[in-house]
């Protein structure tokens, strides 16, 4: 029990000691102090004693009481030595406290002595006070008197000091001191004296501001001047509205001023151009030639380029409206706000003011930048108006990034892109004009004497069958004609790419506004990259092959009637242009198209198919009106000779009549002609003699069965039969149908064409004998030698056969000549 | 179906005169004439029944020559134009006269209709046409609708007017002009007008058009290069008094409006060689014929210039019918020129083309081998333009 008390209470000391310092308690059983311990705090000697007696053997316990006496002893002797040393301090002590009481008495009579001489200052002191008293007040009064007057002294020098400044021009200082007046002035103005001076100040005030306006409105001034003037008359209350204004017009002036240079410089740029054209014109005579072979493209006259303009403009203009936006932002719009001009709220009135100030002056300066743009009509050098337009956009920009509200920036934008469209449109025309110039030089070329291509060839019919090239020495041949147009479309079409290429160029900084560049994905914007799209695309390189096809239909629509106005051989060669166009150029030209200007087909466009389909329409319609028109000279000329002869009264033959001669000379050129630019095309097979073997069958057999009821009135029905018989197993022949792309399909038509028209005319005529006997000869020359022209020689030998069936119909006295003496006749030629 | 099917008459000899027997208006008749050099020239009378699909024919000898041109007088049945050659001693004349059809014909042939060969009557002269100084005669023209009385014949480069007289035994030139020009100017074929109370003919040489007043005998307009080859033949719109169509070598037919003659209202191109004849249906202006020498007959709708450019109005009661006669209606409703047919029952050059005076929906084309046609425009067609 007591064990467990007496090392409760210490216990639970130490354990919240423990728990103050800290939070973690040790282990309980160390806390269990030992009873047994000799040294402990808690030494039970009882207990200590039961428990050596219990554990100890004797021995033990006699050693441990001798060790324990001789412990004792050695505390005795430690408690004595102790003892006396206190008892030796406290002795000390006793002696100094004595000596300390005589000390004080000696102090005590010093101090009354100082208390009696200090009662006597104090006296002495009271007394000087008293005679000083008055002097004091009076001098307190005195300095509160004069700071009054200094003040006052102020004021009424106010007005002088004023015009001081005024005189020196320190404007600032005036400001600042009758600011300082104002208040006390305001105050005390129920006081004539300084109503009058107030009313001075106000005048004079009144001066500066007038001074300060004027000085604003001069101009002239410097931008710190006028700012500071800004400032100085906004602390004089000046309305900021009217400041705004006022500083807005000043700037105006100055703008306006940039805005008539770069319009005189227009205004000029346009008697120059014609001057200076004339110039050169009257200077090198030869310049037309020169400028058509090393470019097809006006150069733009010497006067100021585009980019010398819109450098001016940029610098003069968009550099100075920078400027006035800058400072005219500083001045109102960024200024810290204090006191009461906070609450007009100058800020947003003066922003709006700007906008609609840097609107109009801009609107200005666009539309004569358009101007300028639309002067810019030649074609030549692209990089200029680009590199022109781009540092327009470029300096746009300045303009965007200090007045982000600003429409400014995006009708730049859309003044480039106008001037890019057109730009492609200008380019389209130059193509356009291009093709159709070099049109009229591929027709002089062919108008030169040198294309008589059949003159050369066949002036025997022995060479007829040799379809070879003629006369290599003639400078340009068909085909040369051909390549070299294709080659110059091409050419100019690829030069005409890469300029206006730039427009996208990388460098450029409007390439990357939506109309110019693809950018996002295809489900957003439909409209975007319009320009390589929609611009480059389908308004300049299919609209130019369109207008190839188109012009080349109307060869055939407007010439058609009157086929001496187009040549023939221009209808040939622009059928093979087209139909090379339908087979490779057009893919070519899109394919570089949609590579060089990343075209993603999002938006409809012209399908190469649609395009490549036109081609081929147009190359067909162009070669159908070539066998057309030259069906038709060869037709005429075989009716003008069957009609204005008259058959009844004709002589024996004795040769093939000339035109006969001409049609096969003429046929022959053809032949060439079109040898030379299209493929021969496939024939039905014949023997290498056919035109006598068959010409013999037709001669012998035919006209037996044919004339011989022709005697014999009684049965006029058999000739119909037969020949509606033979007809039942002969394939209807379209006259005007259209070619295949390919020489013998060509000759076949024109053939078709001058044999139905012979046809027709010999029916409208009634022949003698000897008259039936002519066209006998005449058709069995045209037999030998037309059958090598045709795919199927068998319709050349069906409408011959028509012919001399026709006029023997026709014929008063049908008595045919001999088949050996046609060939005789023949033969000879 | 079975009525639509093409009727053809085989004539014996090369034939390319047609005509319609114009005064006739309750029988569907034609006249043919032929072209032989050494047989008796025929013209061929054709009747067409047309509830039987028969055709009966009857012949009359035509002794003067070869028949190059026929037309028949819209007042007297039995009066006839011809224009034929006289070949005399080497020299080929063509000449015209005026004819009468002997008045026994008809009832002769009803009762031996196979006989009429074994006796064909002879057409009995009524007068000449001719004035040798006027030259070769192209064509001779009744006054449409007239009473019989004025022909027109165009020879060479003379337009020469005559009166008949004393039942058009006798006739007399009352006025002439002259085609002034460079070269040898001939007609090749002329139409007079219905139109301006008779008072016009418009004529074709070479590549021109020329319009005539027949009270001045004066040149009223003139169209040149109204074809880019010769112009074959044109007929009037008869409902449209300035519209006329013309046809030529360049294988175009053209429909002009005379007040502006510089460019035609519309071109076709269809046929694939000369377009020998071009004929206006005479009471639906929209339905024109035209034959070529590419052997085929091509009966075109030109609603656009006719004088029913909307056709007839839709009656309002089929609207309210289903969905898809609605359907129909509206596939019906743009009614666009078109080709309706093409007719490929001739195997040589076709020269001319005809509808009949009684029957508007039928119409006959002769070609060069003495087959004649006839054939009917589809009933499709011909049950929309009524309705």
């Amino acid at each position: 029990m007591e064990a467990e008390s007496g090392s409760s209470s210490p216990g639970r000391k130490r354990r919240l000691l423990r728990l103050y310092y800290s939070a973690a308690p040790e282990p309980q059983q160390e806390e269990q102090p030992d009873p047994c311990d000799i040294n402990g705090a808690q030494f039970d000697p009882e207990l200590y004693l039961n428990k050596l007696r219990k554990e100890c053997s004797l021995n033990e316990l006699m050693d441990q009481e001798s060790c324990m006496v001789r412990q004792i002893r050695s505390l005795d002797s430690d408690m004595q030595t102790l003892v006396y040393e206190n008892y030796n301090k406290f002795i000390s002590a006793t002696d100094t406290i004595r000596k300390m009481k005589n000390d004080f008495k000696k102090m005590e009579d010093e101090m009354d002595c100082l208390s009696t001489n200090m009662a006597a200052i104090t006296e002495f002191s009271a007394r000087i006070s008293g005679t000083l008293q008055d002097q004091h007040a009076q001098i307190t009064k005195l300095s509160g008197v004069h700071t009054l007057l200094r003040k006052l002294q102020f004021l009424f020098e106010l007005p002088a000091r004023l015009n001081k400044c005024l005189e020196l021009q320190a404007y600032a200082q005036a400001v600042s001191s009758h600011c300082r007046a104002r208040c006390v002035l305001q105050q005390y103005s129920h006081m004539p004296s300084f109503r009058g001076i107030q009313d001075d100040c106000h005048a004079i005030m009144e001066r500066l501001a007038q001074q300060l306006r004027q000085k604003f409105r001069d101009g002239g001034t410097s931008a710190k001047e006028l700012s500071e003037c800004v400032e100085l008359l906004l602390q004089l209350d000046e309305p900021a509205e009217e400041l705004c204004d006022k500083f807005l017009s000043h700037a105006q002036t100055r703008l306006e001023a940039d805005l008539q240079g770069l319009e005189a410089e227009l205004r000029d740029s346009a008697p120059i151009d014609v001057s200076t054209q004339k110039l050169s014109s009257a200077a090198n005579p030869m310049s037309p030639s020169e400028s058509s072979t090393s470019s097809h493209f006006l150069s733009p006259a010497a006067q100021t380029d585009i980019l010398e303009f819109i450098d001016r403009g940029c610098n003069e203009f968009v550099s100075n409206l920078c400027l006035v936006i800058a400072s005219y932002q500083e001045l109102f719009v960024n200024r810290p706000q204090e006191g009461e001009l906070a609450s007009k709220n100058i800020p947003q009135m003066a922003n709006s003011k700007l906008l609609v100030f840097v609107d109009t002056l801009a609107a200005r300066y666009f539309s004569l930048v358009e101007r300028r743009i639309q002067e810019e009509k030649g074609v030549g050098d692209n990089s200029l108006l680009v590199r022109a337009l781009d540092r327009f956009h470029r300096r746009l920009q300045a303009v965007s990034k200090l007045l982000p509200g600003s429409a400014v920036p995006s009708q730049g934008t859309e003044i480039v892109i106008q001037a890019a469209r057109e730009r492609i449109k200008q380019y389209l025309s130059a193509l356009q004009s291009f093709y159709l110039d070099s049109l009229t030089d591929v027709r002089q070329a062919l108008a030169a004497p040198r294309l008589s291509v059949g003159g050369t060839s066949s002036a025997g019919g022995g060479a007829l069958a040799g379809s070879g090239p003629p006369g290599k020495e003639a400078p340009p041949s068909l085909p040369d004609l051909l390549t070299s147009l294709s080659n110059s479309i091409l050419n100019q079409i690829k030069s005409v790419l890469a300029s206006v290429h730039l427009f996208t160029a990388k460098d450029i900084t409007f390439s990357s506004k939506p109309y110019f560049k693809w950018s996002g994905p295809p489900w957003t914007l439909t409209e975007q990259g319009e320009f390589c799209s929609q611009g480059v695309r389908e308004g300049l390189v299919v609209s130019f092959i369109k207008f190839i096809c188109q012009s080349s239909r109307q060869f055939c629509e407007s010439a058609g009637d009157r086929g001496g106005s187009t040549p023939p051989v221009l209808l040939l060669l622009l059928s093979r242009l087209c139909l090379d166009f339908e087979t490779s150029t057009i893919s070519y030209i899109l394919t570089l198209t949609d590579e060089q200007f990343l075209v993603q087909h999002h938006s409809p466009v012209t399908a190469v198919t649609a395009l490549c389909a036109e081609a081929r329409e147009a190359a067909q319609k162009l070669l159908n009106h070539y066998v057309k028109v030259q069906g038709l000279i060869i037709s005429q000329m075989l009716r003008k000779s069957v009609e204005t002869r008259d058959w009844v009264n004709t002589i024996e033959p004795r040769n093939v009549r000339a035109v006969m001669k001409r049609v096969v000379e003429d046929t022959t050129s053809i032949d060439v002609q079109v040898g030379l630019l299209y493929e021969e095309g496939v024939r039905k097979a014949h023997s290498s003699d056919s035109s006598k073997r068959t010409f013999s069958v037709y001669s012998s057999s035919r006209q037996q069965i044919r004339y011989a009821p022709s005697y014999t009135p009684s049965a006029p029905m058999d000739t119909n039969l037969l020949s509606n018989i033979h007809k039942l197993f002969s394939e209807r022949i379209d006259i005007f149908s259209p070619v295949e792309f390919n020489k013998v399909s060509v000759l076949t038509g024109i053939i078709k064409i001058s044999l139905k028209t012979f046809l027709e005319c010999v029916r409208l005529r009634t022949f003698g004998r000897y008259g039936l006997q002519q066209i006998q000869v005449d058709c069995h020359y045209l037999q030998m030698y037309l059958w090598r022209f045709v795919s199927d020689e068998n319709l050349v030998h069906f409408l011959l056969d028509e012919i001399v069936g026709s006029a023997a119909h026709r014929c008063l006295d049908p008595s045919p000549m001999e088949q050996s003496v046609i060939e005789v006749i023949c033969e000879r030629g | 179906m079975e009525d639509d099917a093409p009727v053809i008459y085989g004539l014996e000899f090369q034939a390319r005169a047609l005509t319609a027997q114009t005064a006739e208006t309750d029988a569907i008749r034609f006249l043919v004439g032929t072209q032989s050099l050494k047989f008796e020239n025929q013209i061929h009378i054709i009747d067409f029944d047309d509830e039987n699909n028969i055709i009966n024919k009857n012949v009359l000898l035509h002794h003067a020559g070869e028949i190059w041109h026929i037309s028949a007088s819209p007042a007297d049945k039995g009066v006839l134009t011809t224009c034929y050659n006289k070949t005399s001693e080497s020299r080929v004349l063509t000449c015209a006269a005026v004819w009468r059809m002997p008045p026994e014909w008809e009832s002769g042939s009803h009762e031996s209709p196979d006989d009429s060969s074994n006796s064909p009557q002879t057409l009995e002269l009524l007068c000449h046409l001719d004035n040798t100084a006027h030259g070769n005669t192209a064509c001779v023209l009744w006054e449409p609708m007239g009473d019989g009385k004025r022909v027109i014949s165009l020879a060479d480069s003379h337009v020469v007017l005559w009166d008949l007289q004393e039942s058009s035994t006798k006739a007399t030139i009352s006025s002439s002009a002259t085609l002034e020009g460079k070269g040898q100017l001939k007609f090749t074929s002329g139409k007079w007008s219905p139109h301006h109370n008779c008072t016009q003919l418009a004529t074709a040489n070479d590549m021109a058009i020329r319009g005539w007043d027949l009270r001045s005998m004066s040149q009223i307009y003139c169209i040149e290069n109204a074809h880019g080859q010769l112009v074959r033949d044109l007929d009037f719109n008869p409902n449209k008094q300035y519209y006329l169509a013309s046809c030529g070598d360049d294988c175009k037919v053209k429909f002009w409006d005379v007040r502006h003659i510089n460019e035609p209202v519309k071109t076709l191109e269809e046929h694939s060689h000369w377009v020998w004849s071009v004929r206006y249906n005479h009471s639906h202006d929209q339905l024109l014929l035209t034959a070529s020498s590419d052997s085929r007959v091509i009966l075109s709708n030109m609603v656009s210039i006719s004088s029913e450019p909307f056709g007839h109005l839709v009656d309002d009661d089929d609207l309210s019918d289903s969905e898809e006669t609605h359907h129909e209606e509206k596939s019906k409703e743009p009614l666009q020129d078109s080709i309706i047919a093409t007719y490929e029952e001739h195997e040589d050059s076709v020269y001319a083309v005809e509808w009949s005076s009684a029957d508007p929906w039928l119409f006959a084309s002769l070609s060069y081998d003495g087959r004649l046609v006839i054939n009917r425009v589809p009933r499709a067609l011909k049950y929309r333009i009524l309705l």
